[in-house]
């Protein structure tokens, strides 16, 4: 078991966020976490980072319990997060991003895995000098990705990653999440909106209503299931694109 | 992909025959007295002769050059949007953005290293030179804190005190020289840029503002008040001169002077010159640490936390560590250059550290545009340099002096050199231009 969450709790305030979660992710899965807006998906994914501080429940990760460790001690633990809204840094150039996304790791591995990174993602190595803030929003996100994977993480976790892009860029985000999975073995969690096509890449999913797990199956059950259909794909897809 | 050029391309005829009447308009009133009248020698005296179809010629010229002109500057940036699309907008224009940077700089340390011989004999302009380096190495360090890691520190003259204070008194009460107390000045500035920073660093933006802004008063109030420590409102008079590698500048007595030893004939110049060198080196030096900083991780780790403190937590990065590291950094430099400070007057007093030292420094900082080495000298020039042209003017001066500003951020809003250079360049792919 990669990182298993029992019986978190979260709070903002007297608002509470987070009731009861109970989610498994396994090595080598890509595990999605679907929701509505305020559902709390950002939340949970901010949880495992000690923000808010998981008032009740453990995280586990790795067999070791990370519950309330301050982000950078659990960073360095190897979960790497793509922040919502992608969070680059704008002033700095491509290089100088991919660079801060390798603290972590050994310094010896650099080059190695900055040509992985470049054969993944050939524009970033076009825009290398590039400064971060001019690329385009799938530009960023792809960079956001690479900077997080530099780290060598052993899961990695997106939040929202098809946020505000273009439905032909969502479908190459997508694509290469499932390139990661299936060729380098990464394991992901994967928060979104875009159900279709967050299930869709997922072998997991758990569907989050008002802090609440209230549905969880694979993957192709979720998308089959009425409920999901109901409340998430229903009216986010065209009519013809259903049947297939 | 076209759509944005023809629209900056779309200026209509009418409008560039307008933009270039109006500049024509304005030639036409410079023109009248400099082309359209001349005197001419009329058997010894000096008569007015008007030429009016030269002045109408220079018009014309205007007109059309305006035109022209506005006309290639119109296609050239078109054209360059339209090169920068295809090639990816910052790699143009930073190969030659880099490379004028460093002209001037290199320019700018010539000029810096030559000032005290060829003014050798004008005391004021050496001594404002010396004032405008201390400027320099207070900017560059607020500039680590402020303008790399990105917090807001109002407060600095809190650390340029400290040092002072600490030569101050490590030289009348323990007799300490100048070059052994310069590192362990900067030593305790350092301390106490942790000890302030350790508490306050958590807070965000505006919060950290108040604190350093409030403990900018703190150190003040206390050197007023606490007279045993600090002579209070009297200040440390006769604080010793640096020395000459144990010469000290004196006129010629019993014990060896900088002027017996090498034969000269004694010039209080000699201190003067000896002190702008030797604020000079303490600012070489300051830059070659920083920008050497910037290069390694923890430089850009500064930079990233200023940029995106959220991502940099999810990167494993310990972002209190990397601004306390940050704020460190800059105190230490604002205690080093306070030594100095303390060695040039010989004579300190809480007068010195007020708010408005902490305020200039920061107007240098921002005017000189965040991060950048250059603008920091730039806008100290600027600072220390308009008040100073500006005495004839008397009470108009400070008027002057913050018009200036203002026109420097309208027309500059980044900063004199807004563009931030990467930390590393790297090899360009073939076919890649």
């Amino acid at each position: 078991m990669m990182l298993e969450l029992s019986g978190v709790h979260a709070h903002y305030g007297a608002i509470s966020a987070l009731r009861s979660i109970d989610l498994s992710v396994q090595v080598g899965e890509v595990v999605t976490l679907i929701g509505a807006n305020g559902a709390g998906k950002s939340t949970l994914m901010m949880s495992l980072f000690g923000k808010p501080r998981a008032s009740a429940g453990r995280i586990v990760f790795d067999g070791e319990d990370i519950t309330g460790l301050p982000a950078h001690e659990v960073a360095r633990r190897g979960i790497a997060l793509v922040p919502e809204g992608r969070r680059i840094f704008p002033r700095m150039t491509v290089m100088e991003n991919l660079q801060m996304g390798a603290v972590l790791a050994d310094p010896l591995n650099f080059e190695a895995d900055l040509k992985r990174m470049f054969a993944l993602f050939p524009i970033l190595d076009e825009r290398r000098q590039q400064r971060a803030g001019t690329l385009s929003g799938g530009e960023q996100q792809m960079l956001a990705i690479a900077r997080a994977l530099m780290a060598r993480p052993k899961l990695l976790l997106l939040d929202e990653p098809s946020l505000g892009l273009a439905p032909l860029m969502i479908r190459r985000i997508f694509q290469v999440i499932r390139e990661l999975n299936r060729d380098h073995g990464m394991t992901v969690l994967l928060v979104e909106q875009n159900a279709h096509h967050a299930l869709r890449v997922a072998h997991r999913g758990y569907v989050l209503q008002h802090g609440r797990i209230v549905l969880s199956g694979s993957g192709r059950e979720l998308l089959a299931s009425a409920e999901v259909r109901a409340a998430y794909l229903e009216g986010g897809q065209p009519a013809g694109r259903r049947a297939e | 992909m076209r759509a944005p050029v023809l629209v900056h391309d779309a200026l209509t005829l009418a409008e560039r025959c307008k933009d270039a009447a109006s500049v024509a308009l304005i030639g036409l009133l410079l023109g009248v007295p400099m082309v359209g009248l001349t005197t001419v020698d009329q058997g010894g005296a000096l008569q007015v002769a008007t030429r009016w179809p030269l002045l109408g010629a220079f018009v014309l010229a205007v007109f059309v050059g305006r035109l022209v002109l506005r006309y290639s500057i119109d296609r050239v940036s078109a054209g360059k949007r339209l090169r920068e699309r295809a090639e990816g907008a910052a790699t143009a224009s930073s190969a030659g953005g880099a490379g004028w940077v460093r002209q001037l700089g290199i320019a700018a340390l010539v000029l810096a290293l030559l000032m005290p011989i060829v003014f050798s004999d004008n005391r004021y302009v050496v001594d404002t030179a010396t004032t405008v380096l201390i400027y320099v190495m207070l900017g560059w360090g607020l500039n680590v804190v402020v303008g790399l890691a990105g917090l807001l520190d109002l407060g600095h003259v809190a650390f340029y005190a400290v040092g002072a204070y600490a030569y101050a008194l490590l030289s009348t009460q323990f007799g300490w020289g100048f070059w052994a107390a310069l590192p362990v000045a900067g030593g305790i500035a350092a301390l106490a840029g942790l000890l302030v920073g350790w508490p306050s660093l958590r807070l965000r933006g505006d919060y950290l503002a108040i604190v350093t802004l409030g403990f900018g008063e703190i150190i003040r109030v206390v050197l007023v008040n606490w007279t045993d420590f600090s002579g209070g409102p009297n200040g440390i008079a006769s604080i010793p001169r640096p020395s000459f590698f144990g010469l000290p500048f004196r006129p010629p007595g019993d014990t060896p002077s900088f002027a017996g030893f090498f034969g000269l004939e004694f010039s209080p110049m000699h201190r003067i010159v000896f002190l702008y060198y030797v604020i000079l080196l303490l600012c070489l030096i300051t830059n070659l640490l920083v920008t050497r900083l910037r290069k390694l991780p923890i430089g850009r780790a500064w930079e990233a936390v200023r940029e995106d403190e959220i991502a940099c937590r999810a990167l494993g990065i310990n972002v209190t560590g990397v601004k306390l590291s940050a704020f460190v950094f800059g105190a230490m430099l604002g205690g080093v250059a306070g030594v100095f400070f303390a060695a040039r007057q010989g004579f300190i007093s809480p007068e010195s550290f007020t708010f408005n030292e902490s305020a200039i420094i920061l107007a240098i900082v921002v005017l000189g545009g965040m991060g950048s080495q250059l603008g920091v000298v730039l806008a100290s020039l600027v600072l220390v340099l308009l008040p100073e042209l500006g005495r004839d003017f008397s009470e108009f001066r400070m008027l002057l002096f913050g018009a200036a500003m203002i026109l420097i951020m309208i027309w500059r809003p980044g900063g004199i050199l807004s563009r931030r250079e990467p930390t590393l360049r790297v090899a360009r792919k073939e076919g890649g231009a």
